[in-house]
């Protein structure tokens, strides 16, 4: 039986680390993932969970610690935020590489400098080419959701990845929203127990992870990284049409709203995506035929299916919260490349919007829809990219 | 109940309004409700001028970004309408709840308040100290707010302020706290 709850984003995802009740947590906090992991290490202490906590001195360590406490055989989970992720980056690629599956919200958060403590995605777009699987969440109940379902994905024996699971901080971390939680009993089973594979605890078949190879394989293993990559879209496939099985909750390789018949479009990750639905329903209302594309799974991204969704349109806008200086946003950067196949393209143009924080307005999603409907109609586009809701 | 209203709480640091929103968020969670509770974030330092927010809708909540248009805007504390334009994005029929021992006329006069847009005073600080000796009007805010919006029974909003004050405080500031709610629910008074 779900019980329905008011809870933060932060919370949801300490509440689901609590049931997955896994072995290892390395703990280290930063605004503002600091209220997930200080309830998560609550749990600890209260004895709500056999998880062992390891209490470091930054980040790096952090990520060393569950590295090594992944390779030794157990279920390790962190979390993190902005320069947090950004200390482990180097040993972000040792963790996929060395295909540990350790589970990982990441509350999304701006980059210094200057210092700043809000949302926006700089963070774990940094992260996106280290070799984890990515999934993103919306709201409070997909940050919950995403985090169980990540260790089905993380851990299923044809994958054995790291996966980061981000939510927008304080926009998602900090606010209160109606949620269902799972029972605790529905979350063990669905994600069972913990499957080893090749641990170094193992002491009568010893191994070793991570040691030298050179001109000689180095090339064919980053191959393995990429194949095994394109066996996580069907994994995340499956393992949502069990959960929905459990909770009634769909989700997909991204979802769509208002697209089948749309004319014009916005790609957009996040809590944001939530603004747009309420801003393209009232563009609905007076005939204009918008819709959205929210990608759930960023690492592997779904390329052929997100292309096959766009295809129809007539103009798309990519919507990053985060830049690529002297490129375009990220986001901007995996569309259209999944567009160019394509014979028949629908016009592309990026907005950056949001970044440290600013709020993301519906007049902003409004601004955007009306741009689009004005470059469907002449058949051009003024800009290919734009910063918006800039105080000028 | 409109399909959606939206409440912006105006308030300093320390007087408990972020908490005030989150219990009217638990408290509104009833009848399959969806509701939202999130504070504006800036450098948190007591007495700082802060706002903090609330959804309550029969459908689901999509909207991720501060309330622009307040159906309510609840002052918690009166030196604010002297600082900021707590009337910012107010509606026609914006309803406004002010902590304040002045008149409601007095306050409407302020605020240069519309026909339509309800001011409703009560003095919650009062409250507060005669309650359980604090100068904490979230408390008696929370029983005005229940009043004037009518989302939930004041029993329900009781039985809510008891659980979240459980955790936290002894039973004579719970009590206190009990008190203080149903008295600013009693006590409001609009002109």
């Amino acid at each position: 039986m779900a019980k329905v709850v008011a809870v933060t984003g932060n919370e949801a995802c300490a509440n689901a680390l609590r049931q997955v009740n896994p072995d290892v947590c390395g703990i280290y906090p930063i605004t503002p993932q600091t209220d997930m992991m200080q309830r998560f290490a609550s749990y600890i202490a209260d004895g709500k969970v056999d998880t062992e906590s390891i209490l470091v001195e930054s980040e790096h360590s952090s990520m060393s610690a569950c590295i090594g406490a992944s390779a030794a055989g157990g279920r390790v989970v962190t979390a993190t935020s902005s320069q947090g992720l950004a200390l482990m980056w180097e040993m972000l690629h040792i963790a996929s590489s060395d295909r540990l599956p350790i589970i990982m919200p990441v509350v999304n958060r701006a980059l210094s400098g200057p210092l700043n403590i809000h949302g926006d995605h700089s963070d774990a777009m940094g992260a996106r080419d280290t070799g984890w699987i990515q999934i993103w969440s919306e709201n409070g109940q997909e940050a919950y959701d995403n985090t169980i379902q990540a260790f089905r994905i993380g851990e299923h024996m044809d994958i054995r990845l790291p996966v980061m699971v981000c939510l927008d901080g304080f926009i998602i971390s900090h606010s209160i929203e109606r949620m269902e939680y799972l029972e605790d009993q529905e979350v063990r089973d669905f994600v069972g127990p913990f499957k080893n594979f090749l641990p170094l605890l193992d002491i009568d078949k010893p191994k070793s992870y991570g040691p030298l190879i050179l001109t000689d394989l180095y090339h064919e293993y980053k191959r393995a990284q990429h194949e095994v990559m394109t066996k996580v879209k069907d994994v995340v496939l499956d393992v949502a049409k069990d959960f929905e099985k459990l909770s009634g909750r769909k989700y997909g390789i991204f979802e769509t709203y208002r697209l089948e018949d749309a004319d014009i479009a916005i790609v957009i990750l996040n809590s944001a995506a939530g603004t747009t639905k309420d801003v393209i329903d009232e563009f609905r209302d007076k005939g204009i035929k918008a819709g959205l594309l929210k990608p759930r799974l960023f690492r592997p991204f779904p390329f052929d299916e997100i292309a096959e969704a766009l295809k129809h349109l007539k103009a798309v806008c990519v919507m990053d919260r985060a830049d690529s200086f002297g490129s375009y946003g990220p986001l901007f950067m995996e569309v259209a490349s999944a567009l160019y196949p394509l014979e028949k393209k629908p016009l592309l143009m990026n907005k950056i919007y949001g970044l440290g924080g600013r709020d993301y307005l519906p007049s902003h999603a409004a601004q955007v829809i009306s741009e689009l409907h004005e470059s469907a109609k002449s058949d051009r586009i003024n800009t290919r990219k734009e910063y918006i809701g800039v105080r000028e | 109940m409109a399909e959606t209203v939206e409440i912006r709480w105006h308030g300093r640091g320390g007087q408990g309004t972020v908490t005030a929103a989150k219990v009217l968020a638990d408290a509104c969670l009833s009848g399959g409700r969806h509701v939202q509770a999130f504070p504006e974030y800036g450098p948190e330092r007591a007495g700082a001028p802060l706002r903090a927010y609330n959804r309550v809708a029969s459908k689901e909540l999509r909207m991720h970004c501060p309330v622009l248009e307040p159906d309510v805007v609840t002052v918690v504390d009166a030196t604010l309408l002297d600082s900021i334009n707590v009337a910012e994005g107010a509606k026609e029929n914006t309803a406004f709840v002010i902590n304040t021992s002045k008149s409601p006329g007095e306050v409407r006069a302020k605020l240069n308040a519309g026909p339509k847009q309800r001011v409703v005073t009560v003095d919650a600080t009062k409250i507060a100290l005669d309650c359980f000796g604090r100068a904490m009007p979230n408390s008696p805010m929370l029983g005005a707010v229940c009043k004037v919006t009518g989302l939930i029974s004041i029993d329900h909003l009781l039985e809510d302020v008891r659980k979240s004050f459980g955790k936290k405080f002894s039973q004579k500031i719970i009590d206190g706290n009990l008190e203080a709610t149903k008295r600013g629910y009693e006590e409001v008074k609009e002109g």
